[in-house]
């Protein structure tokens, strides 16, 4: 979270509204650890990464959406096989859970 | 905006500077997105997740996955509930802790060439880098400007004043091999907790200083805890290339893995 305060104070002096999603838990293969965050502004930018880069895609529709209050802050997996699965995984074959949420509080 | 965003404001701060701070975030179950700011010092934490008993005892985990560095999910009942028999039949709220711990410690004696390397390396593992040397004209920070902290001094002094600070996280890198300065700084960081100790030399520096320090009362688990000679065996030969073995053998103690150390093969380091 660190490397992303810089570009989250620039955004909130602009006044953007941000979303920030955090890897909260992984399973067998995952690039990044519990902590690792990316935050995505109302206007599509992106600042960190949660996974080697097969995922930030889709964290980004999804963030938006939060953002846009069609979501409700929630755990999203990626890299599984169940119906509340993405259709994007990751490469490396791990499975990772990520928190979204406004960045409101 | 401070106003807007109390927790966060207070959240980035204490990141921002270093200062050990935990968050916790209700992910699953009541209260979503609900948050507890926990800090090392004695102020109260901020935030709520909804119910004192559950601030309370999340606070206390909190702190202790602090302590040992540590991210991860947490279970509780809906008042802060553990134990299995006091969940049967309870909603179950799932909690995020993050936690932001001090950075680890890098000490680094000796201001030569290789303290540079192993200096800029460390900064980029994320250590605080601390170099300490005797000689005030090479301990300078000039010369290690990538150093957080350049210190003139013997080893024992800054022992006795901070190696109660230094834990499993920290590491000590001796790459002095000088005798009067080697053999105070291994007393030293074996007084320590701190979770690696490397010591630079050939097998023949090596060898003379085992019995040095066996003269001055270092026993065999005092001896096991040193990595001497220091680095993993890769055949590095510039002071960049050593500082990466070095770094990498520090990586590979913490994980456990069996990459071959130095200290455990024999022969010429530079074959």
């Amino acid at each position: 979270m660190k490397e992303l305060l810089g570009d989250i104070d620039r955004w909130r002096r602009d006044g953007e509204r941000i979303a920030v999603a955090r890897v909260v838990d992984i399973e067998g293969s995952g690039p990044r650890l519990p902590g690792a965050a990316m935050a995505v502004t109302e206007s599509g930018e992106v600042a960190g990464s949660v996974s080697g880069g097969c995922v930030e895609g889709a964290v980004v529709g999804e963030a938006l959406s939060i953002l846009a209050g069609t979501t409700e802050p929630r755990v999203v997996t990626f890299g599984y096989s169940d119906d509340e699965a993405f259709a994007v995984g990751l490469t490396c074959g791990g499975t990772i859970h990520l928190f979204i949420e406004e960045l409101d509080w | 905006m401070s106003s807007i965003h109390p927790i966060f404001e207070r959240y980035a701060a204490l990141i921002a500077a270093d200062t050990p701070v935990a968050l916790a975030t209700v992910i699953d179950g009541a209260n979503v997105g609900s948050k507890l700011l926990v800090t090392t010092d004695d102020a109260a934490p901020v935030g709520t997740l909804g119910h004192p008993e559950l601030d309370r005892v999340v606070a206390r985990d909190a702190l202790a996955e602090l302590e040992a560095a540590r991210s991860g999910v947490r279970s509780y009942g809906p008042e802060g509930q553990t134990t299995p028999e006091d969940l049967v039949d309870q909603p179950t709220i799932r909690v995020f802790v993050e936690s932001h711990a001090r950075p680890p410690e890098m000490w680094i004696f000796g201001a030569v060439d290789f303290t540079a390397a192993l200096a800029r390396v460390a900064k980029v593992l994320g250590y605080r880098v601390t170099v300490c040397d005797a000689r005030e004209v090479f301990a300078t920070k000039r010369r290690f400007p990538m150093a957080d902290s350049v210190r003139v001094t013997w080893p024992t002094p800054i022992f006795e004043e901070l190696g109660g600070e230094l834990g499993p996280r920290d590491a000590v890198c001796i790459l002095t091999h000088d005798p009067k300065f080697d053999v105070p700084a291994v007393q030293g960081a074996l007084a320590t907790r701190v979770g690696y100790i490397g010591v630079m030399g050939s097998r023949t520096t090596h060898d003379k200083r085992v019995q040095r320090l066996r003269e001055v009362g270092v026993d065999d688990s005092g001896l096991d805890r040193l990595m001497s000679p220091i680095g993993l065996d890769l055949g590095a030969r510039t002071p960049e290339e050593t500082a990466v073995s070095i770094c990498a053998e520090i990586i590979a103690r913490r994980t456990g893995k069996g990459v071959p150390s130095l200290r455990d093969s024999s022969g010429p380091i530079h074959s």
